[in-house]
């Protein structure tokens, strides 16, 4: 791995070189290694590119990491990875795609990730996405997630992306059964030109299901954000909607949160909020000593904390 | 020493123009506890924002240590030494109480000063130090958050508008210990805008404020009476 691969990892998955537990890398369209542990498996799908993770019942304090890498200008992909995470266990994933294109044409990476999580499970999908290189050549994301919670299960997704990815589509379905629980947090921070829309569904479907989405954005320079997060209630179920978003420059942001009741006991609630960062936030920092720049730096760094 | 010097401010309102500050002049020496006292719109509160730099003055000068700062901005007055607490200190989501203390020290700050910092206005580190400074937290714990933030910068002049609004009785005795104990066992200078009884009875100085202008000023002992007896005769019913 070179040294712009080993800067990539390090930022969409926290690792310096190869991780601990099971991990498969995947670098300009290739597999670059990977890893099993008596828990869990990882297979290569035989009718299209992507790959199974199976994870064994019960297993408890392992990790998958899955980072993916492009430095290729041009590479295009689109790749399927279905997880199937075993009743009981208590496990972390890490995916992440970082982009480094320094040529003029588009690099982009689209990855369907399907979690199918047993009863009682607990999961902590975490997912980064990064991009950077001096060419004019585009970088393109377009994720979706789609996740099956069963009776009990909880999964906590964070899913982050910094600047530097020009262009991204994000759909987000998750179907929960009876008494699980779902939390998505998701922090996006565009500047330039860049754009960004991202759309999640939430169908709550047993009695005791819970969801809270909270979106904290901010959008920079010329760039725009649209953001259209939904939950349905079709049981005895609680849900939250919460976004925020910071808009600086000439920046657009869209936020069209969504909920709808099936079910009479279904308690659903959504709140969204775009605004500049107040003025009184900045002075009250330059009173500490720090400089305007500094200030706004504390402030949004504290913001997609 | 602070010397403040015909300070002007005026603001445009539907009502024309409205002074503010009125050729309004004082000097504060080293190590004493000022309290800034009077009527509500009177420039209490635009005279110490007028210290900072949070606010364009009209005209005047102001002197710390004999050094002009009327030009320097906001940050390069907090860094000659200048703290301030906010009357209504902002929220912010996602800065922990832990952060803002660390960046008002300008270090890391172990969790032993922390501690003491928040003891200080009545807070319990274990309760708040994760807790982000948002709309979770009451008007009240807000401000005494802003006040430990002022206490953690370690000015030598501190300035704070109105420290006691909002807090209630029990941590408000607390507060005026700190102001007390700070005042004795350093050397800095206190500037406390403040109604408060009990903080004009911790002053070395009461400087009376209205219309813009320095109308008394003086030690609390002869000052205090006057204010009292000001404030009973001020309505025409009660004199």
């Amino acid at each position: 791995m070179n040294k712009i691969e080993e800067a990539l990892l390090e930022q969409v998955a926290d690792l310096h070189g190869v991780p601990e537990g099971a991990y498969n890398i995947r670098r300009n369209g290739e597999s670059a290694g990977r890893r099993t542990t008596e828990n869990i498996d990882i297979v290569t799908k035989t009718d299209r590119p992507g790959i199974e993770v199976h994870i064994k019942p019960h297993t408890v304090n392992e990790s998958v990491h899955i980072p993916v890498l492009l430095t290729a200008t041009g590479l295009n992909e689109l790749v399927y990875n279905d997880f199937y995470i075993g009743e009981g266990c208590d496990i972390t994933i890490v995916a992440g795609c970082g982009i480094h294109n320094d040529g003029d044409q588009k690099s982009e990476h689209s990855g369907i990730h399907t979690f199918y999580i047993g009863k009682n499970a607990r999961v902590r999908y975490v997912e980064k996405h990064y991009g950077q290189g001096e060419g004019t050549g585009e970088r393109v994301m377009n994720p979706k997630t789609v996740a099956y919670l069963d009776e009990g299960a909880v999964c906590r997704m964070e899913n982050t992306q910094i600047r530097g990815v020009d262009s991204t589509n994000r759909t987000t379905r998750c179907v929960c059964k009876a008494g699980s629980e779902l939390l998505i947090t998701e922090k996006l921070l565009t500047h330039g030109r860049q754009t960004a829309e991202s759309r999640v569904d939430v169908i709550l479907n047993g009695e005791g299901a819970k969801a809270q989405l909270t979106s904290r954005t901010v959008a920079q320079d010329e760039s725009v954000q649209v953001f259209h997060p939904n939950v349905e209630g079709n049981a005895a179920c609680f849900g939250h909607v919460q976004c925020d978003s910071i808009i600086m420059g000439q920046a657009k942001v869209r936020s069209v949160p969504a909920i709808t009741a099936n079910h009479v006991d279904a308690q659903l609630i959504h709140e969204a909020a775009i605004g500049k960062i107040a003025g009184d936030q900045i002075l009250k920092l330059m009173t500490l000593g720090l400089t305007e720049e500094e200030a706004e730096e504390e402030i949004l760094n504290g913001f997609l904390k | 020493m602070l010397e403040i010097k015909n300070l002007a401010f005026t603001v445009e309102d539907e009502k024309g123009r409205q002074t503010i500050l009125d050729d309004l002049s004082l000097t504060v020496p080293t190590g004493r506890l000022v309290v800034v006292t009077g009527p509500n719109g009177g420039g209490k509160t635009t005279l110490a924002k007028a210290i900072m730099g949070l606010i364009p003055l009209n005209g005047g000068q102001i002197l710390y240590n004999g050094t002009d700062i009327t030009g320097m901005t906001i940050t390069e007055r907090a860094r000659a030494g200048i703290g301030y607490g906010f009357q209504q200190p902002p929220r912010f989501k996602g800065i922990r109480v832990r952060d803002l203390l660390d960046l008002a020290a300008g270090r890391k700050l172990n969790h032993g000063e922390c501690c003491t910092y928040l003891t200080e206005v009545g807070l319990c580190a274990k309760d708040y130090l994760d807790r982000e400074v948002d709309t979770s937290l009451s008007g009240g714990e807000v401000k005494r958050i802003e006040i430990a933030t002022v206490l953690a910068r370690g000015c030598e002049l501190m300035i704070f508008d109105e420290p006691e609004a909002g807090i209630d009785l029990w941590s408000f005795s607390r507060l005026t210990e700190t102001f007390q104990a700070l005042h004795k066992k350093s050397d800095a200078t206190l500037i406390i805008i403040s109604h408060q009884e009990r903080i004009i009875q911790l002053a070395d100085e009461i400087v009376l404020v209205a219309d813009g202008k320095v109308q008394q000023k003086g030690p609390k002992e002869e000052m205090f009476p006057k204010i009292i007896g000001a404030a009973v005769t001020s309505c025409s019913r009660m004199s």
